[in-house]
């Protein structure tokens, strides 16, 4: 039961973070911008327009929306979105999760090269590369986050924060907090690392894979990208602030987590609109420098979390 | 960073009201209730230049500033014709574009509409009759509706857009 | 006659594989020949340990010699083929020194053969050259230091030294352990002493290269896990690190040269650097945590170790015989000229799709457990308390981690490339899919990499117990049931099966909930888009020097890549370009600082010692005289 309730949460939820994220911004620069419920609007149509299917590709590209969204729904069953007990917290912990999305990434990038196109090339070579960078930093991160709980399991991490709040404020923790958003900053294409409403395909890096993509299969890229905006926020608010999550038992300690996670959205949400607002896109050789300087953030929480053992 | 975050937030919303300003021609019958409202709420547009003068080009981008914002009614610009419902085409067509235009709009999947912009999209304009020129976008692919101008202002565009969607008042 | 020595070696391999599996399940078995060989005989004794490399080395070698059966170019090398798998299955069962040695040196002289197949090739011959000095080497290290410490223990069998090497002195175990570390870790293909491995595994045939780059550098591994495991005993802490700090390095440096590499078959030899890094970190794991006294742990890294072994064996022979289907089939070994063979060689693609999601440590599948497990034991070090020791894990975690995000780039980049949108080339445009028995082998290795990876519950035991066998300790640290691997209780729990069935599910719903939803079915063909241009061809498409262009910038301090550009003006004009070359190589900082000087201090050694040559007779009277004075003052 938890099980469809967490799909439908990060599954119904997803296009609206993205809607919300993108009227936000719009207000920040004075205009008066799109309804947050436009993305639902938009997949709607999607699906009604005809698939149009480049000679040059193979079944790897009519493949790959699948692939995507199976990624995305499964790692929806593995993070705790309401409770501190997903329903696959047996199968798996954070490091599968970080591989569940190379998965993704790794089908996306095939697809780009697919079309035979040099723009989907080049989404491709820049996306695998900006991915490979940023696996260190969440490795590292974790690895902080584990030596304190004693534990790699998503669910189990989770309690064992809730039972200490103020963790939130440890310097350890904030700096591990840190180095993981510029992760997702990374991996889901916001500024400063991609441009999402970027029309210049020489600056696009995830859009650019996505130049062929039409009709149904457009519907469910654009579809799992959000999902990963929100699974990846999701993962960020409820690891490093695990306040409103509790063991499942009834209705009420859900409905408490549906909140908390949605305040929590909220707040982050607004974190990146404010920040996507105020910078501006970093040429493309200088995201290795910031992944860098995110790996060494981790590097030092994990340093601070050994020296106070 | 902080100054433009203070910035923005002291300056506010400063869209303007959509006002009816000129009317379209309509030319196809495709413009049927079926297409309406498909695209009613949600309209992804590309914008091809045929050989335009960029007359056109500067109204179009000022749609997409605070002023005019053409996102509030669900319209926005998309870089490929594959995620494309609406051609946005401007200029008259000339001869070494013809070609790219017709593949452009096949490479966009149905059900789509052609929007022409401007007098070059109507009849060529005041290149009529030259020798690198076409005609109007009509005699390459099949129109939907021309917003007529010289070039149409921003929102004789927007009225424009918005009256093909069915969304202004006849 | 050719295919009957084939389908022997494969009835050997087939016979290996019972043996190592009866070996691996606790039996035993010893055979001995004394009048066979000096210095002590042929003595194989069966051991768990033992066993499984002779199981592995079995099921490799099926798949490898069905292909060279239906594989035109295999017709010579055949009895060198037969003495390589042969002598390959006696290293794992050796006893003692002169029986290991002896093995060890047929193996090397026949892969010496196998790498010379193609005999006129320069290439060929420079790399068979340089495989025979390195081993060689490598050679005079391990018989320095088995002699090492037979003269001290007083026996050359293994299991003498197994109870005695613990009262040795330090400085004489130290000395065997880097001696017998350089010989296996150079016949491992550990960074810096790697140079032959790309050199001679694209020389050699496909399914030798396949055998060499998932078999034979394995025994390197076992030799490693011999010495540092098993022969010396329980060593200080610096054995450890000294292979965890290696494996982390080979694992990196591996991936890297990958990246650039637009060669397959050396694209795949460097791959094989790599993940022989990623066991050497299991392994140094292990050392560390048993000299620590965490045998438990030990334990875990040890079956990582052996897990990943298993599984690298299992893609890298599935990957190399792919590419060597390709290879046969468009008559080139550069990307740059291969494109659109998915369409062309549909099974071939699909094995090197499982292949290539298995290396880069995709979910369900094999790489992707052991990467896991190796993580896990790596993670750990959370228990050691010396702070040295856990900087040193840190290195290994975070190489590690860069090394799976940079593997996965290079096989986008490898089977995009080769596999899809258009053909480069016309040879790639007349491809013809591989022939019947070379699919078998594909389909049973891509199979076996599925089966390995969705039940780890069935493999993991059984390792535990082979673990065991070695460390002498119980498997506490790792469990579970069926459906779950569980380690240190509730560190982590993994269940693969579980994932893959919940992706299969979530794969085929959103199918199924479009199809009744009533979403529009409506598809068209059309051209890719390539901005309304009117000619597209496939010089349209990324190449794969554009594809590792941003590695080569992000780490130009590592590759120190040299650029160069000819444009070629026409005649008439210099407005019109009629041609433009552009290279962009990089160099290899090993050749350049590390052989390049050893080579020429050799030389340059070598020349002074000429001097001994004067081509007179007086003189060489003369030393005989010296010598012989000197032998009575020392006597």
């Amino acid at each position: 039961m938890l099980a469809v309730l967490q799909i439908v949460i990060v599954g119904a939820g997803a296009p609206l973070l993205v809607g919300a994220l993108r009227t936000f911004k719009a207000r920040l620069v004075g205009r008066r911008g799109p309804s947050p419920w436009q993305p639902y609007s938009d997949l709607r149509k999607l699906l009604a327009k005809e698939v149009v299917v480049s000679t040059t590709t193979s079944w790897v590209f009519r493949a790959t929306p699948y692939a995507l969204v199976a990624t995305l729904l499964t790692a929806a069953l593995i993070v705790p979105v309401v409770t501190a007990r997903p329903p696959l917290a047996f199968a798996g912990n954070i490091i599968l999760l970080v591989y569940l999305f190379m998965l993704g990434t790794f089908f996306l990038a095939l697809a780009g090269l697919d079309a035979g196109s040099a723009f989907g090339g080049m989404g491709s070579s820049r996306e695998v590369a900006v991915a490979a960078l940023a696996e260190p930093t969440v490795v590292i991160a974790v690895f902080a986050l584990a030596l304190r709980a004693d534990t790699i399991d998503l669910g189990r991490i989770v309690e064992r924060f809730g039972g200490e709040p103020w963790l939130a404020a440890n310097p350890a923790h904030l700096l591990a907090f840190a180095a993981m958003f510029i992760v997702m900053l990374a991996e889901t294409g916001r500024l400063p690392v991609d441009n999402p409403a970027t029309h210049l395909e020489l600056t696009m890096i995830h859009e650019a894979m996505v130049l062929e993509y039409s009709g149904r299969y457009l519907a469910l890229v654009e579809w799992a990208s959000a999902m990963k905006l929100f699974v990846f926020m999701t993962l960020l608010a409820n690891l490093f602030v695990p306040w409103g999550l509790t063991e499942p038992g009834g209705p009420m300690p859900v409905f408490i987590g549906i909140l908390a996670l949605a305040v929590k959205l909220a707040v982050l949400t607004t974190a990146v609109a404010l920040l996507e607002t105020a910078v501006a896109k970093l040429r493309l050789f200088r995201v290795p420098e910031l992944l860098a300087g995110s790996f060494a953030l981790a590097f030092l929480s994990l340093m601070a979390v050994f020296v106070v053992r | 960073m902080f100054r433009q975050l203070r910035t923005a937030v002291r300056t506010g919303i400063v869209t303007e009201p959509c006002a009816p300003d000129g009317r379209i021609e309509q030319i196809g019958e495709r413009l049927a209730s079926e297409i309406v409202r498909l695209f009613g709420r949600s309209l992804a547009i590309r914008q091809v230049d045929a050989g335009s003068c960029n007359g056109c080009e500067l109204e179009i981008s000022g749609l997409t500033g605070p002023h005019y914002d053409l996102e509030r009614f669900g319209l926005h610009f998309v870089a490929s014709p594959r995620h494309a419902d609406c051609l946005l085409v401007t200029g008259p067509v000339t001869r070494n574009m013809a070609e790219a235009l017709r593949r452009t709009w096949e490479a966009t999947p149905d059900p789509k509409l052609v929007v022409a912009v401007g007098d070059c999209g109507r009849d060529a304009g005041v290149f009529r009759g030259s020798y690198a020129v076409v005609g109007g976008v009509a005699d390459v692919v099949p129109v939907d509706a021309v917003i007529p101008g010289c070039p149409p202002s921003p929102t004789a565009l927007l009225a424009g857009l918005l009256e093909a969607l069915g969304r202004l008042p006849r | 006659m050719t295919r009957l020595v084939y389908g022997l070696v494969a009835l050997l391999a087939v016979a290996a594989v019972g043996l190592g599996g009866y070996g691996m399940t606790g039996g035993a078995g010893a055979l001995r020949l004394p009048w066979v060989l000096p210095l002590g005989g042929l003595e194989l004794t069966l051991d768990p340990l033992g066993g499984l490399f002779l199981a592995l080395i079995g099921f490799a070698a099926i798949p490898a010699s069905i292909y060279a059966i239906g594989e035109a170019d295999a017709r010579r090398g055949h009895f060198a083929y037969a003495v390589f798998v042969t002598s390959m299955c006696m290293v794992p069962l050796a006893a003692n020194m002169m029986t290991f040695l002896i093995a060890w040196e047929l193996m090397s002289l026949a892969s010496y053969f196998l790498v010379l197949h193609d005999r006129r090739s320069k290439e060929s011959i420079e790399a068979a050259w340089i495989y025979a000095v390195m081993t060689h080497a490598g050679l005079a290290c391990l018989l320095g230091g088995m002699l090492l410490i037979g003269a001290d223990v007083g026996s050359s069998r293994f299991a003498d030294w197994r109870t005695a090497t613990q009262a040795l002195a330090p400085a004489t175990r130290g000395a065997a352990f880097v001696l017998l570390a350089l010989g296996f870790a150079g016949k491992a293909g550990v960074v810096p002493l790697h140079v032959w491995l790309p050199l001679a595994h694209p020389a050699a045939p496909s399914h030798v290269s396949a055998l060499m780059s998932g078999v034979m550098i394995k025994l390197g591994i076992y030799g490693l896990l011999r010495v540092s495991l098993d022969w010396l005993g329980i060593g200080p802490p610096w054995w450890g690190a000294t292979l965890l700090i290696a494996g982390a390095v080979s694992s990196l440096i591996g991936v890297l040269y990958a990246l650039v590499e637009h060669d397959l078959k050396r694209l795949l030899a460097f791959h094989s650097i790599e993940n022989i890094g990623i066991i050497l970190l299991g392994i140094g794991s292990a050392v560390l945590y048993r000299a620590a006294g965490l045998e438990a742990l030990a334990v875990l890294g040890l079956i990582a170790a052996l897990y990943h072994t298993i599984n690298h064996a299992m893609f890298k022979a599935l990957l190399f015989l792919g590419a060597g289907a390709v290879v046969h089939a468009t008559g080139t070994r550069n990307m740059e000229a291969m494109g659109g063979l998915i369409k062309r060689m549909p099974w071939t693609a699909a094995c090197f799709l499982v292949g290539s999601a298995a290396i880069a440590a995709l979910p369900p599948l094999n790489g992707f457990v052991s990467e896991w497990l190796t993580f896990l034991a790596l993670f750990q070090n959370m228990r050691l308390e010396a702070i040295g020791q856990n900087l040193v894990f840190t290195l290994g975690i975070a190489s590690l981690a860069l090394t799976g995000g940079l593997a996965m780039a290079c096989f986008v980049k490898a089977f995009g490339i080769t596999f899809l949108a258009l053909p480069r080339s016309d040879a790639a445009a007349h491809a013809h899919e591989a022939s019947r028995p070379i699919r078998v082998a594909m389909v049973t290795l891509a199979t076996a990499c599925v089966a390995l990876g969705v039940g780890p519950t069935l493999v993991v035991p059984a390792f535990g117990s082979i673990a065991s066998a070695v460390l002498g300790t119980a498997p506490e640290a790792i469990g579970g049931d069926w459906l779950t691997v569980r380690v240190s209780g509730q560190f982590a729990s993994l269940s693969t099966a579980a994932i893959a069935v919940v992706l299969g599910a979530m794969f085929v719903a959103p199918l199924a909930a479009l199809r009744l939803g009533g979403a529009s079915r409506r598809t068209r063909a059309y051209e890719r888009w390539g901005c309304g241009r009117i000619v597209q061809t496939s010089r349209l498409e990324y190449t794969a020097t554009a594809f590792s262009n941003p590695f080569k910038r992000v780490f130009d301090f590592f590759y120190r890549p040299t650029k160069r550009l000819d444009i070629e003006f026409h005649p008439e004009s210099r407005f019109f370009v009629e041609r433009i070359e552009y290279e962009n190589p990089t160099r290899s900082i090993f050749d350049d600082w590390l052989y390049r000087p050893l080579l020429r201090l050799l030389h340059s050694g070598a020349r002074a010692a000429g001097a001994l040559q004067s081509g007179s007779a007086n003189q060489y009277l003369a030393y005989i005289l010296v010598a012989l004075l000197l032998m009575l003052v020392l006597a």
